[in-house]
């Protein structure tokens, strides 16, 4: 078996027995990196050099017994919206081209203590801002299932460098879906954990009342050992929670015997690809054939999320990206008269449509006299939107419904009509609104051979209870998704 | 006969609070310091740093609300302030719109006899924007963001002054209950308190207000008393001559005593205020409020009261100690060294005023410290030295901060109580002023006079002159 | 109800965004918006009376940091990046007169 099919605790096992070295590892990867990103483009930044020193740091430390947990001595790759000291960060932007942060952001160095080696930064919707990591200043990342398609957006780079083998595992963020709609399109493992799970120290904001960073692996148990490594109560992030339980690989027990979960109808109503909807059908039936009590029931406001969230995202973007203005960092433009124009024109030249899409409504809906009318509109919703969750959570332990509502669209096919691709978030989006943890997990592939996820959502701190009906599904089907993406290009 | 003008005024005063570090950072908050050294990612505007809010600024925030009447909001947030400036690294200031801290307070100001109380609207917690230094010889500016997130409160009074002479009472009573709490040393120099001026006229009777214009960042007494007349008539002249005042921010150029238009098309008054995201709200219990009630210092006129009746300190003497917090610590700290508190009101009272006078310094800014002044009340009331070489150590603790025993010990300036010296000085001087002697013989008193300055000179000055009086008495019996 | 952008609204969204617009870009801005705030409209189905705005999902509150210096000179990483820079300090365009 080649290296690059190994889930990362596998590959940690290997390291851990001296199978493997980490240089060798760090080295394999790189020959797949090397042999795949031409067709697949899912790094803005590769550092071998870097990964090969940290290899060797690494596996003294292991050998020295200093490193001794499931991830030491596996490569990661990291979404370029997390700032890692001294390493270009861009959030895939022309205004962050040449920017290298002086500090490092709290969820890596969290993996660092944890004995990762970081491989590279992965491309992403420029900002975060789309689903389908094409408004990358550095040009679209396809999907390694069929690379005339998607990987879904915004952390495409990191589900398709997993799905691709280029990397065991990545690092993602999630504002309105990030993480979990790219999985399911890349057909990976992908986690948002519960707001406040993870540190935000160092993430380059987009939503900063929605953003989490959380996983993306090949399996569940992977992901549940790096949100082990990941998760922290961080006094540099005031939003940060200090929770109970942080002991999230515990959770993986094949056992879902009087589960309750719940299936929103309104999840599986008009919109929702036919392929899409009988495969989660035949997924939950497993669980239930796994002793889970599954019910369905109506979850209220579903397509208020939406338009909620765009005024809230949209607003803290508008405000989260005043920052880049030519003038500590970045880009700034060549010609200008004056102080206004320096401003007017470094950020227009240095930002892409959907970004500036995105800044010119949230300026919009908070100026003089709108404030009101949308802003304290949308957050009005979003307390009605958590109280309908509250409301399902009280009768479920989870919650199941698609990542997606249809499979990864071909590339170029989505940025004409940004509503449209907007309603592709559908449902996902409430889980930011309400700060519920949610995850992806890949339940088979459509006629087209391009994966499907199912979504789990899980009440606020209750990822166990999501990684459990996660891990029983995977068990129950032994992992059918586990091979690597086939890396074609099939026209449709 | 000509229309009767109202000045209407109202402040904004900014105040830097004393905290060791920055409002939402670990920076240090120390003034001056080679540009952006006391920097970190937070206060620079670092993609990715993050806000977590210092626990003291709160606390400072709570007392100076207290102490100025105010209702606490015991749920309050930050928001953020939007507008792009290079001063302000986030392109947002941090601040506080819809919940702030304090709100409906007053302070009580006097004004000649004329007693009446100035309401606060609202008190708010903010952080301070960098220094921008223009380069006289590029086309550029320089940013520097030391300055960037110290904190600050903003005081907004409603517009209840009618003259810079309440203007300028509001602030030194504002600066005095500041300065008393130890929250801010209120230096207008240093801009750790800087005002703006909101101001309309009206004709006397009127019922409204007519239009304000701001004026900001004015950074001495004496200039907002001129930026008021200014402006009040700058204000008259418009409506006389039919025309309006438009609602703006102006500049106060205090060299050229006239104000100008900040206006421009990029400046869209518009600051998009939201709720701080990556802050969470402040929950003020009452038993938080209690506390910080129950550690507010003796304010000004407590400790004016308590100097008259422990220290039996006249009420015009513990007037000025105490119109100074400065030179109120320093009487205290000083008494309790020398336990000679009349003495100690003395010096401040009598050679410190003058000294102030003399080198145009404020006592906020009186640089001595009490165990040199104690020392020195020591020393005189030993009659170690005399009263001439204590006003000339005096002058040298005033300005270098001297110890007295060093220098008195250094320069030799101790009294001489050696009976034999002074005895045989005496002894000279009766010889050589025969023309003294005899007149004072002859019952003119006077003559001791010149007699007693003839054995100092003789001395040196050294000698103590009650004594040297009381020799010469003895010996021309 | 329809949304209408007019040209001033776009141009003033433009001066608080600090975006300077091309023709063609106002124009897709200007249609972009309004169909995004027609459907934002769809919000106005919802009775919100008497609903709190909620900023924050979780009643977390008071997280302070105590009054102690924990940094040291900053001017090296905070001048890194700068595009300009000059004395120890960022440079940009004169900003007075
Ligand atoms: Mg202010
Ligand atoms: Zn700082």
């Amino acid at each position: 078996m080649d290296i690059f099919q190994l889930t990362a605790v596998e590959l940690g096992q290997k390291i851990k027995e001296k199978e493997i070295s980490v240089v060798e590892a760090v080295q394999k990867f790189m020959e797949r990196i090397e042999a795949t990103e031409q067709d697949i483009n899912s790094f803005v930044t590769v550092d071998k050099e870097g990964a090969l020193a940290q290899a060797e740091a690494v596996q003294k430390k292991i050998d020295a017994g200093e490193l001794t947990g499931p991830l030491a001595g596996v490569p990661v790759a990291i979404k370029d919206n997390m700032c890692i000291k001294g390493q270009l960060t861009t959030c895939s932007s022309k205004i962050l081209g040449n920017f290298k942060p002086t500090f490092t952001s709290e969820a890596v160095l969290n993996l660092q203590k944890a004995g990762a080696v970081i491989i590279g930064k992965t491309n992403m919707d420029e900002f975060a801002m789309g689903s389908t990591t094409e408004t990358s200043y550095f040009g679209p990342t396809k999907n390694p299932h069929n690379t005339a398609h998607v990987p879904g957006g915004s952390s495409g780079g990191s589900c398709a460098a997993v799905a691709a083998g280029e990397v065991p595992y990545a690092l993602g963020s999630d504002t309105g879906g990030s993480i979990r709609q790219p999985s399911s399109f890349c057909g990976v493992v992908g986690i948002k954990p519960t707001y406040g799970t993870v540190s935000r120290y160092g993430l380059i904001a987009y939503g900063s009342s929605l953003d989490q960073i959380g996983p993306v692996a090949k399996d569940v148990t992977d992901c549940a050992a790096i949100l082990e490594a990941i998760a922290s109560h961080d006094s540099k992030d005031s939003t940060s929670v200090q929770r109970e339980d942080y002991d999230f690989t515990a959770a993986l027990t094949d056992d879902v015997k009087g589960m309750k979960i719940g299936i929103p109808k309104d999840y599986f109503g008009e919109g929702l690809d036919a392929e899409v909807k009988s495969a989660i059908q035949k997924a939950v039936n497993v669980l239930e054939g796994k002793g889970a009590i599954v019910e369905t029931f109506d979850l209220g406001l579903v397509k208020y999320a939406i338009p909620a969230y765009y005024v809230i995202a949209s607003a803290e973007a508008s405000s989260n990206l005043e920052r880049f203005d030519g003038v500590k960092y970045g880009f700034r433009a060549e010609e200008y008269e004056g102080l206004h124009h320096m401003y007017k024109k470094s950020r227009s030249e240095g930002f892409g449509a959907e970004v500036k899409r995105r800044i010119m409504l949230g300026s919009f809906v908070l100026s003089s006299g709108y404030y009101d009318a949308y802003y304290l509109k949308a957050l009005r919703t979003k307390a009605l939107i958590k109280a309908e969750f509250d409301k399902a959570f009280a009768k479920y332990d989870v919650i199941i419904g698609p990542a997606a509502p249809t499979t990864a669209p071909e590339l170029g096919k989505s940025l004409s009509d940004p509503l449209k691709m907007y309603l592709g978030d559908i449902y996902t989006i409430s889980l930011n609104l309400a700060g519920l943890p949610g995850m992806s997990v890949p339940i088979g592939k459509d006629s087209k051979g391009l994966p499907i996820g199912m979504q789990i959502i899980g009440d606020c701190f209750q990822e166990k209870k999501m990684i459990r009906a996660a891990y029983t599904y995977e068990c129950a089907t032994n992992k059918e998704h586990e091979t690597i993406a086939a890396m074609s290009k099939k026209e449709a | 006969m000509a229309k009767q003008y109202e000045t209407v005024i109202g402040l904004e005063v900014h105040v830097e609070l004393a905290t060791k570090t920055k409002i939402f950072c670990g920076c240090s908050t120390e003034f001056g310091g080679a540009p952006n050294t006391h920097t970190c990612p937070v206060c620079t505007g670092m993609p990715g740093s993050l806000p977590v809010l210092n626990k003291q600024v709160v606390e400072y925030a709570m007392a100076v609300g207290l102490a100025t009447n105010c209702k606490i909001t015991q749920v309050c947030k930050f928001d953020r302030k939007n507008y792009f400036y290079p001063d302000n690294p986030q392109n947002y200031q941090i601040s506080q719109l819809y919940l702030p801290i304090a709100r409906d307070g007053y302070v009580e100001i006097e004004v000649g006899d004329v007693k009446k109380q100035v309401r606060i609207h609202e008190m708010h917690m903010e952080e301070d924007a960098g220094k921008l230094i223009h380069d006289e010889w590029d086309d550029s500016s320089l940013v520097d963001y030391n300055r960037s997130g110290v904190p600050l409160i903003e005081i907004v009074s409603e517009p209840d002054m009618r003259s810079s002479d309440e203007v300028i009472a509001y602030l030194e009573k504002l600066r005095l209950i500041i300065q008393y709490l130890g929250a801010s040393d209120c230096k207008l120099q240093e801009g750790s308190m800087r005002a703006d001026v909101n101001l309309s006229v009206r004709e006397v009777g009127a019922a409204e207000f007519g239009t304000r214009t701001e004026m900001k960042n004015i950074n001495s007494f004496k200039a907002i008393a001129r930026a008021i007349e200014g402006e009040r008539a700058r204000q008259i002249e418009l409506i006389e001559e039919g025309r309006q005042v438009i609602q703006e921010t102006r500049r106060w150029d205090d060299n050229k005593e006239s104000s100008y238009a900040m206006r421009s098309k990029e400046d869209a008054q518009d600051y998009r205020y939201f709720p701080e995201p990556d802050l969470v709200p402040i929950v003020i219990s009452d038993d938080w409020i209690a506390k910080i009630k129950s550690q507010e210092p003796e304010l000004r006129t407590e400790k004016l009261e308590r100097y008259k009746n422990e220290f039996a300190i006249p009420q015009y003497d513990a007037e000025i100690i105490t119109a100074s917090k400065t030179m109120a610590d320093l009487f205290e700290a000083t008494t309790a060294i020398c336990k000679k508190p009349k003495k100690v009101a003395n010096w401040l009272m009598g050679e410190t005023l003058r000294l102030m006078k003399e080198h145009a310094i404020e006592a906020d800014d009186l640089k001595f410290s009490p165990e040199n002044l104690a020392k020195l009340v020591l020393l005189a009331d030993a009659g170690d030295i005399n009263s001439s070489v204590a006003k000339e150590v005096f002058e040298k603790i005033f300005t270098d901060d001297i110890d007295p025993d060093q220098y008195v010990e250094e320069k030799g300036l101790k009294t001489v109580n050696d009976d034999g010296a002074l005895k045989s000085a005496i002894e000279t001087v009766i010889a050589n002023n025969q023309k003294a002697v005899d007149e004072y013989k002859g019952g003119k008193e006077k003559a001791i006079g010149a007699l007693v300055g003839q054995t100092m000179k003789a001395m040196q000055g050294k000698a103590n002159p009650a004594k040297v009086n009381e020799m010469l008495r003895e010996m021309l019996k | 109800m329809a949304n209408k952008i007019s040209d001033e609204t776009i141009e003033y969204v433009g001066i608080l965004a600090k975006l300077e617009l091309s023709g063609e870009e106002k124009e897709n801005a200007k249609q972009d918006m309004e169909k995004m705030l027609d459907y934002i409209d769809t919000l106005n189905e919802l009775d919100t009376a008497g609903i709190e705005p909620m900023s924050h999902v979780f009643p977390v509150n008071n997280v302070f940091r105590e009054d102690v210096v924990t940094n040291g000179d900053g001017h090296e990483a905070a001048l890194a990046n700068a595009p300009k820079q000059k004395n120890h300090s960022f440079e940009v365009p004169k900003t007075i007169g």
